[in-house]
């Protein structure tokens, strides 16, 4: 099949992929903001503020529905901020509250239109899963503008978004508008939520947001690299799901798109190095028991005796190398021995023994001594 | 001590209440230039609302602050602040010389980023906490003590005159305390102020100037000779300060 020669399919596809750029990308900082429920809000508020506007407009122009789908779930955030404010409410029943309030109250809105005469000609249902297929150019122009407008002001304002992520009160002291950025933020993944209602659906756009980024998360320990992977595995299943839906007949474009996510994440909590599952289970399989062990912490209680005045003294791997028999994984029993607190690293490849292990230490030699 | 009288910091009538209930009652507190005081007092007494309050990260009801005689508002760039460890997401994805780099973010414009020369003036503020062979260490990989020396290269990096610093010695190892109390020690010699919300009695004569005494008032402040006494310790703490009151005694030598 002539996947990228076909028009339609291009323009899917392309849709698909801004919008899992921009979802994944700023649900990477809503992830690190511990926010990944704000989007389920989101998508799911978003449904009432698409259905009162067509009953207004009788129209699904794009630019329309969008401002009502992201009217609606402004309104639910700052719904939800009150409560929490003026009661003892806590967050995620106010998120739940509101997500089951203004859902409820758009599926009653989309029964009303559906007994309408144009109700065929509406077609609402499709926000419910996405249809991809549905997708027309002038849709796809007005996601491609909103969703790089979001990844702009997210690269524009990269540093403030970092600090408002890890450390607000220290944004806050540095004088920066914390509470505003705050409210910028949630405007963008207002955006980003909105531009995947067509596509993904609203039952299932929050995936888009939360699932890339817990992938991300997985394969660095570094904030930009999260962000690129997560909006990079945005843009995978984005594409692969809305064209298989397109291509396959019937198949609702949110539950394939999910579905391609599912398997990215399900993958990245296996195998994802350091992070992963079954990286894990070889660490903790490879454990040494304390026989391996005992000769190399032995080895750096002699070098440590060599500066008895600086304990914290770092010896070298390359020391403690030429004094192990070849072929022993130095490395591994160095993280074994700290882990059990026996040793630690003072410096990049260098190890000193702490006060316990010198203990342990010299109980082995006791032991030794005695048998 | 300066030479002009303006204090580095003046509290004035500070009250901060959360649902209603004060948390901090009519703190007055001035602070002269390069002193280095203790915040002390029992859990809940609000040491460390009172420093956000006086930075403004905490809403307050009424009162005033102002540093070097300006409104606060204006003398906001002069305080670096590092808040309590424990406050902050360390799962966080970055490393070492990022997070002290942050410091620099405020003499940074909107849309600046950080290039070499803030780079370096971290990696400078990392050396000065022993950290320099960490700087490119994931900070999920540090212990408490090391936490606690990044998030202090990160307020030196602000080159502030003022810090305010909300328990540093918290569950810390001891090169840590000895580290932190060092670079307090400099800070004070070159005439910068520095505050600490403290939590150990005993180590106040030693590591400090002068003190502030909080039970949700401010129940006295000074220097330590002036205020650190057992009817002070008891008057701030209730009953429970016998063992205490005797080591104020031995300290203030009555």
């Amino acid at each position: 099949m002539d996947f990228f020669g076909d028009y339609t399919l291009r323009v899917v596809a392309l849709g698909s992929g801004v919008l899992g750029a921009a979802a994944g990308a700023l649900g990477a900082f809503a992830f690190l903001r511990r926010q990944s429920l704000v989007g389920d809000a989101l998508s799911h508020a978003a449904l009432p503020g698409i259905a009162l506007v067509f009953l207004i407009t009788g129209s699904k122009a794009p630019f329309p529905i969008m401002i009502g789908a992201a009217l609606a779930g402004w309104i639910a955030t700052l719904a939800v901020r009150l409560v929490v404010r003026r009661s003892r409410v806590p967050y995620d029943s106010a998120l739940g509250m509101a997500l089951a309030v203004f859902f409820g109250f758009g599926l009653v809105l989309l029964t009303l239109i559906q007994k309408r005469p144009d109700a065929a000609q509406a077609g609402l249902e499709s926000f419910l899963f996405g249809q991809a297929a549905s997708l027309l150019r002038e849709d796809v122009v007005a996601m491609t503008i909103l969703g790089a407008g979001c990844l702009a002001v997210l690269a524009l304002l990269w540093k403030e978004f970092k600090l408002l992520s890890f450390d607000t009160e220290f944004g806050e002291s540095l004088g920066r508008p914390m509470r505003r950025l705050d409210g910028l933020f949630t405007l963008l993944l207002v955006v980003a939520v909105v531009i995947g209602l067509r596509t993904v659906g609203v039952v299932l756009m929050s995936a888009m947001v939360v699932a890339p980024a817990a992938a991300a998360r997985q394969l660095t320990n570094r904030l930009a690299p999260m962000v690129i992977i997560a909006a990079t595995i945005g843009v995978f299943s984005g594409v692969t799901g809305a064209v298989l839906s397109s291509v396959i007949p019937h198949l609702p474009t949110g539950p394939t798109i999910v579905l391609v996510l599912s398997a990215v994440v399900v993958v990245s909590l296996i195998f994802a190095p350091k992070r992963g599952l079954l990286w894990r289970w070889i660490r903790l399989g490879r454990l040494q028991p304390a026989a391996a062990l005992d000769p190399v912490l032995m080895h750096l209680y002699a070098l440590s005796l060599q500066h008895p005045a600086e304990p914290d003294h770092g010896h070298g791997l390359a020391v403690l190398r030429t004094m192990s028999p070849s072929g022993a994984d130095l490395e591994q029993v160095l993280g074994d021995l700290q882990l059990r607190g026996l040793v630690s690293a003072v410096g990049e490849g260098l190890w000193a023994p702490t006060p316990i292990g010198r203990r342990e230490a010299e109980k082995i030699l006791d032991r030794e001594a005695g048998s | 001590m300066a030479i002009d009288d303006t204090p580095a910091m003046e509290v004035e009538d500070l009250t901060v209440a959360y649902s209603d209930q004060p948390v901090l009652w009519d703190i007055d507190l001035v602070v002269p230039v390069g002193d280095k005081m203790a915040i002390v007092g029992p859990n809940g007494a609000g040491k460390s609302t009172l420093i956000k309050a006086a930075m403004g990260l905490v809403p307050s009801v009424a009162g005033e602050v102002r540093v070097f005689g300006r409104p606060f508002a204006k003398g906001r760039g002069e305080i670096a602040y590092v808040p309590q460890r424990s406050s902050l997401e360390w799962d966080f994805p970055t490393d070492v010389l990022d997070v002290v780099t942050m410091g620099t973010y405020g003499s940074l414009g909107w849309f600046h980023r950080p290039g070499a020369a803030e780079r370096d003036r971290a990696r400078k503020a990392l050396d000065e906490v022993t950290m320099g062979a960490f700087e490119r260490r994931p900070i999920a990989q540090l212990s408490g003590g090391q936490q606690q020396r990044v998030l202090l290269a990160r307020a030196l990096v602000q080159e502030a005159p003022i810090l305010m610093l909300d328990e540093p010695f918290q569950g810390v190892d001891a090169p840590t305390e000895q580290a932190i109390v060092a670079v307090l020690d400099r800070l004070s010699d070159e005439g910068k102020t520095v505050i600490v919300v403290h939590h150990d009695l005993q180590t106040v004569p030693e590591y400090f100037d002068s003190v502030l005494l909080l039970n949700v008032r401010a129940i006295e402040s000074g220097t330590i000779a002036d205020v650190f006494t057992e009817e002070n310790l008891r008057l701030t703490f209730g009953g429970r300060v016998g063992v205490l009151a005797q080591l104020a005694e031995a300290e203030t030598g009555r």
